[in-house]
């Protein structure tokens, strides 16, 4: 049955325009939308929240994406009147109190990734890619080295770093990795030379294993005159343990709401704050908040910082999720932040053994698990002809959220699956269990799973219906 | 151990079942040297303890009545709002690149796009991109694309500052020009371009950065009869009383993008906001960021997803429309909420308040001893009113009176040093209007 | 198995060209290629008159998870386009040798002398 805000419409007067604006400024026709009444909107949005996965309701292993446990204090503090009623344009003196939450989280983040500064500014992960690769053009352009055009990045890495670098003018080289996960030295040498700007890493790469010659990679690209930037998408892997700062890179971007717990809230917002070692620091885009000697806290402008890349937003960037990442680092400290990524790791190796167990097939074998792993199930599609798509899919009939599929594209058939630190271990031995039943339904039944799933609201959509009629505004 | 479930039993046992004895262990393909043992953070605090720090820092901030916009905006938020959108189904979910598992997702962000088509007047709209100034940038960056070959974007020099900020940084990356587009000094309103040289689009804000209605339709078809598109800028909550850009001229604005930061978002010192994006369905394909679609399952019921995902930078990677990713979904989804929970007849209503509002408060602090009133034309619910001081020290000054005055234009390099850009919504009660004139006529009289 | 008519040649990027006569060439992608990328669902060709260059990209397929450059088997001039696959991409799926034909190239008789003949493509295909 079709359920729309649209079918809840009760008539409303009309509402008299005002008469001292131009009539050829006012709106022409009606404004065309639903009056529900309250308990209607509420009835409806709380029903369609039923139709969502989350962490809240589930196990969601989605790789890469860090879908762990969003402490509800950090919400309850972000939502305290006094931060939420703040309006941007307040003066200093006006906002201290949350001047003081971003300095003490700009700080703590440079202890954490072993950086000189950082801005929070950035809106997202692939902002922060956006800024961190501006400022390498920055820190190029203020050294009149011009001709460095070349961005390296990982054919395995995220879809984003290309994009990031292709939006800051950089042409985009592709580096193949080895049969082991770690990087393709010999290609990397080829493509080191005058014209080289720098290299985008991920590490723990996106195969889920530590780039063990990270070092040499630095000194190398280093040698070349190029920079290094860390996508910090993978950092919960080795937060409180290993800082990319002392791995050799130049820049990075975190991702808040991966690492540090804030909600993805169904796509967003993050917060993308980028860190630097101190030659980039001239080039960090505004605003960041500077401490006075005498201790007040003001933000700085283009007056301060003249050769900054600029601002990418119209304000200081998503402040309410900035506000919930410092409440949930001050709530672990330092002790806290390095049990994150020994249970991430504790979790994901507990799980890729037990899988392995019930008979899937790790993508590397050999190496020891960061925080999430990759499965193929190529040999299930051999005999059976069932795909990765098919095994996730059969997952959320059990109430559990697929792990990440056909990423890294680099393994054929491939899940990417991430518990991290906050699931249980009875969470995971559920999940090996129902992996293992459907292990065997793929052999034995495997129409179960090209058909699911069987127990969602709807079975699988027609993509290719949706796209060719694109009916993408509605309601009537 | 705040957030982790193991006990001692249970982490022994699976460390057992991985085949190593301690968790350090499970580092050992890092370089030991690569390992720190220490970094500066302080000691972890009880849930107690951390709500009492921050419940300090939220009373250092002064709580004061806000007469400020310039592109943020303090409106209530009716309860059901928030509660909705937090709850753990919205909250917690991610991206909902599984549809049968995200349809709750999926179909408010189908609303959100049916609602922002209907207030815009155009065909499509995405499920939003980070805030307004960066939502401008990427639709310069699609009107380039559209247009091809072109290498600049027209920018009226009344457009809020912040935002042109933001375009210098973002275009300045692919070496796109930014050509100034001049405004009436006495006016404020825009003058027309002598030509458009080799640009792709003019950007045309309704309202301008000093809260005027731009003659729209004008300025729409200029923009056409040079081969121009045109990009509206506007308010959403504005256009449900102001002609929706679909119409603007003769033949409509070509997208309209703006900050949703109206529509039931919290001010929250600046972020998180979304960015609304909307455009004709010819252009589509150029549209940065997700799309949701209707369609149907295999047993033919009802359902939505994601669609036109090749244009996004997960499956086209460097050639992709943009790069982003995850955008401001659950701001969206607060938005949504707000828009039904008002419906259009609460959003006409607060509309017309807030204008109501704007009318009166001028009126009041135009009678104020030195007090001008620089601008003459239409206005939705900002305006600017020029002081016999530094507006800045005003502004300072009336903080002592737990007012937010305004901007002074001076912070953004516009107007005159006396010029204050004051904002009133229907938060603010006659009371409220009284004060601030009362107030303002003390620091005045004191300056 | 993908379908390999014997009549026609094959470019190494997946694009099939069929000999009209007096110089015309029409061009498709192969089974091979539509099966690769999945349900299409837009399709971007060169209009008629543009000049294409063999190994160079001159249009876009979309599918709904993947996106690919069509690239030009031969060099030559655009004289007529599939205009029908702007509302009908499936075409490509269902009869990608007939139907979900994209465009008419007039070319020299050499233009096509680089290409594959059926039992060439095949060995690529089956990679």
């Amino acid at each position: 049955m079709s359920d729309s805000i649209f079918d809840h419409d009760h008539h409303v007067p009309a509402v008299a325009l005002p008469s001292d604006i131009p009539a050829a400024l006012l709106r022409k026709t009606p404004l065309n939308l639903p009056n529900p009444a309250e308990l209607e909107v509420l009835r409806h949005y709380t029903r369609l929240s039923q139709k969502n996965f989350s962490i809240d309701t589930q196990f969601y292993p989605l790789g890469s994406c860090t879908m762990k446990y969003n402490p509800r204090i950090a919400h309850t503090m972000a939502a305290l009147p006094g931060f939420a009623r703040l309006h941007p344009d307040t003066p200093a003196q006006g906002m201290q109190g949350l001047l003081q939450v971003l300095w003490e989280l700009q700080e703590w983040l440079a202890a954490t990734t072993g950086m000189a500064a950082v801005s929070l500014t950035p809106a997202a992960g692939a902002q922060g890619e956006l800024a961190g690769v501006a400022m390498i053009r920055a820190y190029h352009a203020a050294h009149g080295d011009h001709g460095r055009r070349k961005m390296l990045i990982p054919t395995a890495a995220h879809g984003t770093n290309p994009a990031s670098a292709q939006m800051a003018g950089f042409d985009v080289v592709e580096i193949p990795n080895l049969a082991d996960g770690d990087l393709d030295m010999a290609f990397l040498d080829q493509h080191l030379g005058p014209d080289i700007a720098g290299i985008m890493l991920t590490n723990p790469s996106t195969l889920g294993v530590f780039e063990r010659r990270i070092t040499e990679i630095a000194a190398r690209v280093h040698g070349a005159g190029g920079l290094l930037y860390y996508d910090g998408a993978n950092l919960n892997a080795i937060l409180g343990r290993v800082r990319p700062g002392q791995m050799g890179f130049d820049a990075m971007h975190l991702n808040l709401h991966k690492t540090f717990a804030t909600p993805h809230g169904g796509g967003g917002p993050g917060a993308g704050a980028v860190a630097v070692q101190e030659r980039l620091r001239p080039f960090l885009p505004l605003p960041v908040v500077a401490r006075e000697a005498a201790g007040a806290l003001r933000w700085l402008d283009e007056g301060d910082l003249p050769r900054s890349i600029g601002r990418l937003s119209a304000h200081g960037g998503n402040i309410g999720v900035l506000l919930r990442a410092h409440a949930y680092l001050r709530r672990l400290g330092r002790a806290g932040v390095g049990r994150v990524s020994a249970y991430a790791a504790l979790n994901a190796n507990y799980l890729l053994r037990e899988l392995q167990r019930v008979g899937y097939q790790a993508a590397f074998p050999e190496r020891r698990a960061s925080h999430e792993f990759i499965l193929s199930v190529s040999d299930l599609q051999k005999a059976t002809g069932i795909r990765a798509l098919d095994v996730a899919k059969r997952l959320l009939d059990f109430g559990i959220h697929a792990p990440t599929v056909y990423f890294p594209q680099l393994v054929p058939e491939c899940l990417l699956i991430e518990p991290t630190e906050t699931e249980s271990k009875a969470t995971l031995d559920r999940f090996v269990t129902v992996m293992a039943q459907i292990r065997r339904e793929a052999l034995e039944q495997p129409e179960l799973l090209r058909e699911a799933p069987h127990h969602l609201p709807v079975g699988r959509l027609d993509e290719a219906l949706a796209a060719r009629r694109l009916d993408v505004a509605g309601g009537l | 151990m705040p957030y982790i479930a193991h006990d001692a039993a249970e982490t022994a046992a699976m460390l057992a079942a991985v085949g190593v004895e301690r968790l350090d262990q499970l580092f050992d393909e890092i370089p030991p040297v690569l390992q720190v043992q220490d970094m500066a953070l302080p000691e972890g605090l009880s849930e107690m303890a951390l709500q009492r720090e921050l419940e300090g820092r939220a009373l250092a901030n002064a709580p004061l009545r806000c007469f400020a916009g310039g592109g943020a905006y303090a409106h209530h938020i009716p309860a059901i709002v928030w509660e909705i959108a937090g709850r753990g189904e919205f909250y917690s979910a991610y991206t909902p690149y599984q549809a049968e598992a995200s349809q709750g997702t999926l179909q408010v962000i189908y609303e959100y796009q049916s609602f922002i088509t209907r207030l815009t007047g155009l065909e499509v709209s995405n499920a939003s991109l980070y805030d307004g100034a960066s939502g401008l940038a990427e639709a310069c960056l699609m009107a380039l694309r559209i247009q091809g070959g072109d290498k600049s974007i027209l920018v009226p020099e009344n457009l809020l500052p912040g935002w042109r900020r933001v375009l210098d940084s973002v275009l300045g990356l692919q070496d796109i020009r930014l050509v100034s587009v001049p405004y009436d000094r006495a006016t404020g309103t825009l003058i027309l371009p002598a030509d458009a040289g080799d640009a792709a689009a003019l950007i045309i804000p309704q309202s301008n950065a000093l809260g005027l209605l731009e003659p729209v339709d004008a300025l729409t078809d200029w923009a056409h009869a040079h081969g121009l598109l045109a990009i509206a800028v506007v308010n959403p909550l504005a256009l449900a009383l102001l002609k929706a850009p679909g119409v603007w001229g003769t033949q409509g604005a070509d997208m309209a993008v703006g900050e949703g930061q109206p529509l039931g978002i919290p001010l929250s010192g600046g972020g998180p906001y979304f960015g609304f994006l909307a455009c004709r369905k010819a252009q589509v394909r150029q549209l940065p960021g997700r799309l949701v679609a209707k369609t149907v399952d295999g047993q033919g019921r009802e359902g939505f997803c994601l669609t036109l995902q090749a244009r996004e930078q997960h499956i086209r990677r460097g050639k992709a429309t943009s790069n982003i990713c995850t955008n401001q979904g659950l701001m969206v989804t607060a938005a949504t909420i707000h828009m039904a929970a008002l419906g259009g007849y609460g959003l006409q209503q607060t509309a017309v308040l807030c204008h109501e509002r704007a009318v009166r408060l001028r009126e009041l602090l135009a009678g104020v001893p030195g007090v001008s009133l620089p601008y003459g034309g239409a206005f939705f619910h900002e305006f600017v009113v020029r002081l016999p001081h530094a507006a800045v020290a005003v502004r300072d000054a009336l903080l002592g009176y737990g007012l937010l005055a305004g901007l002074p234009l001076s912070d953004w390099g516009m107007g005159e040093a006396g010029d204050l850009l004051v904002c009133a919504t229907e938060l603010l009660e006659e009371a409220d209007l009284l004060a601030y004139r009362g107030a303002l006529t003390s620091v005045l009289e004191t300056l | 198995m993908s379908k390999i008519p014997e009549t026609l040649r094959y470019s190494d990027t997946h694009e099939w060209v069929e000999d009209l006569g007096g110089g015309r060439y029409r061009v498709g992608i192969t089974d091979h290629a539509q099966e690769l990328l999945g349900d299409l669902v837009f399709v971007e060709a060169p209009e008629a008159d543009k000049a294409i260059r063999a190994g160079a990209v001159c249009g876009v397929l979309e599918s709904v998870k993947a996106a690919a450059d069509l690239y030009a088997p031969l060099d030559g001039t655009v004289v007529e386009r599939n205009d029908g696959l702007g509302d009908n991409p499936q075409w490509l799926n269902e009869d990608p040798y007939g139907q979900g034909w994209i465009m008419v190239v007039e070319a020299d008789a050499s233009a096509g002398d680089g290409l594959m003949d059926a039992a060439a493509y095949a060995k690529i295909a089956e990679v």
